[in-house]
């Protein structure tokens, strides 16, 4: 292996960046196939309601109208499935109606798809729309999760008792909790709101469905993260197409932040409809419907309570919450808001008794699915906000209170990992150091001063703490096995030497912003001693790249890159041998560095191209290996892994209005070992803007009737540049003990952080002025903080 | 009915018969081909589509083709000359001003917008520049770097 690095560790530019700066990057919608068509849907303008009767006669006859299918025509095929199964306390399975891919009986929420249209174009498609007429009996509908499982509550499935799609627990055992409470000598309560975000990708989805008749098969382009596992849950699942008749390609995609990982019932339609036609279908969904119907996220009710003992440790924590989970269940919705989250209530502290309860359930909402971050930053809003809120409670400083609880440091490797309360082995972890760190930054002492003083002249300065955990680099197959996913969550890695000693390196992560084509080159280069710029990678496309699992859950280069790893240590140990046979050395006594195979302690090498060309050329080569050099590998991690760090918010309130102002936002965090630092960084940015929009500005609102209120960029705040100030972040280095790179994820640690740190500036400075309020409603709207404050 | 139209795009003559509903976005996107400029909304809201119509940066989907008739249109396939990248792409590239990209040619042409009028921005004037584009992936640290990156070496 190469001992010098010359990549990995340093800010190395993007090498993507060339098309998308010049406008010739490639999503789906940039695509253009011959013969090709356009889709748009009927969709049900009600909640819930029944389809009385349906007619689609006279726009049938509008001007290039090609087919219109409903759900009678597609009836007889599968829904789109759930890929994670949880069960019910009692060990019965989970409840899961059939999601159509159109509905024909019972539209279940505003959007729902009652006809799909085709037509030569897209506005001869959203001409016919109109003229479909359908008679709808509208009943009444529930959107609130606390209020669907009271008796008497609409129903959204019939055969769904109280909208209960499962209930679940996990931790100690109720008993213990509650007895550790009872003898805290504080208790903490918090009822809240996490409420319910769109991902709001820019790039709004796009599929493209094509058929060839003479060799049978499909064609469905998508802006997916992950475009295998599409084409598995696709294939096998719903339409029953045998998966090597399916090719599926992910194209430049413009951010998914979760809302791409999902089998979306347009993607089975198309690819089903374009055989039904013979043309290639074309739907691009406009922003309006990306709010109606991109899973949205978090949507939790909770009520959460922390006691303490008098010296201020924890001694036990007690959960309740009920997961909105939408009118169908989408891809990985029942794990978020129970594997992914229950399973983080442990957080950085040593608390003896955790108990978390949680009811999953149905509603007449749009599906509820992960969004960036998904159940990890719920879980760490309720610890950070009680963590704060309670150090304002007992009169403590909410830093001490954090130090005096924090698990000790560990490595992994001489201190072993940290066992929780909540089924998870933290890996690695110096949760201390973060904290220091982000204090330091701050200038913290300085600071309390400066509130004081500024109090004085009428300003309303608060600082907010949050340390985080997360679990990333999902996940163990066998672990998330026999907790419910009906997957393995490894990935696979192929790296394809050239005969001239070039690279060609196939992943099944997908790259949508992240970067991968870089990060991936950066390591492979290193391992292989060679010029990045001898180093491709690819992605995206299910019949060039084996197979894959995607990208999502701070995945791609801690299973993705050890998938390459392991391959290239495959190449090193094949050209070894056959470094072995042209030197006339055994193959022990060569070694592999800094892209040269040499016999130790001699001069005597060949460099890597020169292997390369003799694996093609094999003229002189061991008689009993095959030619060639081109590994594949399947990685499955040992464990997750677990980023961390400490965020911290200051804030200044205008006594006026209420407006909040982020004045400073620090961002220490611990991704593990670091490949790029500037991608790191940048994927810290934003998720902490995606986090800092859901503490002020974010969360779509349902009326009664189940509308939502504002599906528009007029209406739903997204955070735009003018609402942050230059992040300040920094980095400390814990590795992960037990993948080849040492890394932990970074994609979602923003986000995760930095929700509870601004909400909790927000009640300090209030606190500051004697305001002593819990709680204020998510997003912090000028309008409720200014209620909060008089 | 369709409608005769004549703009130059990116120093290039079109005349094409357009629907009279047509929006310039879609006109450079589907009848040009200029796949570089974004639609990220129906309501004017994100920016994703900006491009110059005689030297103003404006939202094309904004405008509706016929508008453009007799009009110069500059979009992010026509700002670098001769294979030398405008600043402000340097800028994107050199301070990791982009991840998915997708915002990536309105931020640029509004930000070429700005710095015609301002040459030397402040950080407040950049952000406030951009309040009508939204970047849902870089938190926009990066972007107002990119474009201070620019504005040093115009
Ligand atoms: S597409 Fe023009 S502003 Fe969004
Ligand atoms: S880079 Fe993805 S939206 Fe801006």
């Amino acid at each position: 292996m190469s001992a010098t690095t010359s990549y990995i560790g340093k800010s190395v530019k993007r090498v993507e960046d060339k098309r998308f700066i010049t406008g010739k990057g490639k999503y789906t919608d940039d695509i253009i196939l011959a013969g090709m068509v356009h889709g748009a849907f009927v969709r049900s303008p009600h909640a819930n309601a029944k389809i009385k009767k349906i007619d689609i006669s006279k726009a049938k006859a509008m001007p290039g109208v090609i087919a219109i299918f409903t759900g009678a025509d597609v009836a007889a095929i599968n829904g789109v499935p759930c890929g994670w199964q949880v069960n019910f306390k009692n060990g019965d399975t989970m409840k899961e109606p059939k999601h159509p891919l159109l509905v024909a009986d019972r539209t279940k929420h505003v959007g729902d798809p009652v006809a799909f249209i085709i037509a030569e174009s897209r506005e001869e498609a959203k001409d016919a729309i109109e003229m479909v007429s359908v008679d709808y009996e509208k009943l009444s509908c529930v959107t609130n999760p606390a209020e669907a499982v009271k008796p008497g509550a609409p129903l959204v499935h019939d055969d769904v008792p109280n909208n209960i799609c499962f209930d679940w627990e996990l931790g100690n055992p109720k008993s213990e909790v509650e007895e550790a409470l009872s003898k805290a000598s504080h208790v903490t309560t918090l009822d809240f709101v996490n409420q319910r975000l769109v991902p709001n990708a820019m790039e709004p989805r796009s599929y493209i469905g094509s058929y060839d008749e003479t060799s049978d098969k499909y064609t469905l382009y998508t802006s997916t993260q992950n475009p295998h596992l599409i084409r598995l849950l696709m294939c096998a699942f719903v339409l029953g197409i045998p998966e090597h008749k399916v090719r599926v390609v992910g194209p430049d995609v413009g951010g998914g932040f979760g809302s791409k990982i999902y089998h979306y019932t347009e993607e089975a339609l198309v690819t089903w409809c374009s055989k039904e036609i013979g043309r290639p279908i074309k739907w691009t969904s406009e922003r309006a419907e990306s709010f109606l119907l991109d899973a949205h996220g978090r949507d939790h009710v909770t009520k959460a309570e922390m006691g303490f003992d008098k010296d201020g440790k924890i001694l036990a924590l007690r959960v309740k919450t009920f997961a909105n989970l939408g009118a169908y269940l989408s891809t990985f919705s029942t794990c978020v808001p129970t594997y992914l989250h229950g399973t983080l209530l442990q957080g950085l502290y040593t608390t003896p008794k955790i108990n978390v309860d949680v009811t999953g359930v149905f509603t007449h909402t749009n599906a509820v699915d992960a969004y960036r971050g998904a159940g990890r930053p719920e879980a760490t809003y309720i610890l950070e906000r009680l963590l704060d809120l309670s150090a304002l409670e007992m009169n403590v400083d909410p830093t001490e209170l954090r130090f005096k609880n924090f698990i000790p440091p560990f490595d992994g490797v001489k201190q072993p990992g940290y066992q929780t309360q909540v089924a998870l082995q933290y890996d690695s972890g110096n949760y201390h150091g973060v904290l220091e760190k982000g204090l330091e930054i701050l200038d913290y002492k300085n600071f309390r001063k400066q509130q004081k003083e500024s109090a004085k002249n009428g300003k309303l300065l608060g600082v907010g703490f949050s340390t985080y955990i997360e679990a990333c680099g999902i996940a163990p197959s066998a672990v998330v096995g026999s907790l419910g996913a009906r997957a393995g969550l490894y990935e696979v890695g192929q790296v394809r030497v050239q005969p001239t000693g070039k690279v060609s390196v196939f992943t099944g992560s997908h790259s949508h912003g992240q970067g991968h084509e870089t990060t991936f080159a950066q390591v492979v280069a290193d391992k292989l001693g060679i010029p990045m710029e001898d180093v491709d990678i690819i992605h995206g496309d299910s019949d060039t790249v084996a197979f894959g699992m995607g990208t999502y859950g701070s995945r791609s280069l801690a299973v993705g890159g050890s998938a390459i790893v392991k391959s290239i240590e495959k190449i090193v140990e094949k050209g070894k041998k056959i470094a072995a046979h042209k030197l006339e050395a055994s193959e022990q006594d060569i070694e592999f560095v800094d892209g040269k195979f040499t016999i130790k302690g001699t001069s005597k090498s060949l460099n890597f191209a020169e292997i390369a060309l003799t694996a093609y050329v094999p003229h002189v080569y061991p008689a009993d290996l095959e030619p060639g050099l081109d590994f594949s590998s399947f990685y499955d991690p040992k464990n997750f892994t677990y980023p961390f760090g400490c965020h911290i918010a200051v804030v200044e309130i205008d006594r006026e209005t209420g407006k909040v102002d982020l004045k400073r936002f620090i961002a220490v965090d611990d991704v593990g070992n670091v490949i790029n630092p500037m991608i790191v960084e940048g994927q810290i940015h934003g998720g902490v803007a995606q986090g800092m929009g859901q503490a002020l500005l974010e969360g779509v609102e349902y009326d009664e009737d189940g509308q939502i209120s504002n599906g528009s960029y007029m209406d739903y705040c997204m955070p735009r540049a003018d609402d942050f100030p230059m992040f300040e972040t920094a980095s400390q280095v814990t590795p992960c003990p037990h993948n080849p790179l040492g890394v932990k994820g970074a994609g979602e640690a923003g986000c995760i952080g930095s929700t509870p740190a601004v909400v909790n500036a927000v009640i300090d400075a209030l606190w500051s002025s004697g305001k002593k309020v819990k709680d204020i409603r998510m997003p912090l709207t000028p309008e409720r903080v200014w209620k909060a404050m008089n | 009915m369709h409608v005769k139209i004549k703009v130059k795009v990116n120093g290039m003559e079109h005349v094409h018969e357009v629907e009279p509903r047509l929006l310039l976005s879609h006109f450079l996107r589907d009848t040009l081909r200029l796949t570089g400029t974004h639609i990220g909304c129906d309501t004017s809201g994100c920016g994703a589509c900006t491009v110059h119509v005689n030297g103003k940066a404006v939202k094309s989907c904004t405008l509706l083709a016929v508008q453009a008739d007799g009009c110069e249109v500059l979009t992010i396939e026509g700002l670098s000359t001769n294979g030398t990248l405008h600043p402000l792409q340097e800028g994107f590239h050199q301070e990791h001003g982009l991840q998915c990209g997708y915002c990536t040619p309105g931020m640029i042409m509004t930000a070429a917008d700005l710095l015609k009028n301002s040459p030397k921005p402040t950080e407040e004037e950049i952000r406030h520049a951009l309040e009508g584009n939204i970047c849902r992936c870089t938190g926009y640290h990066n972007i107002v770097k990119s474009i201070q990156y620019a504005a040093e070496r115009m």
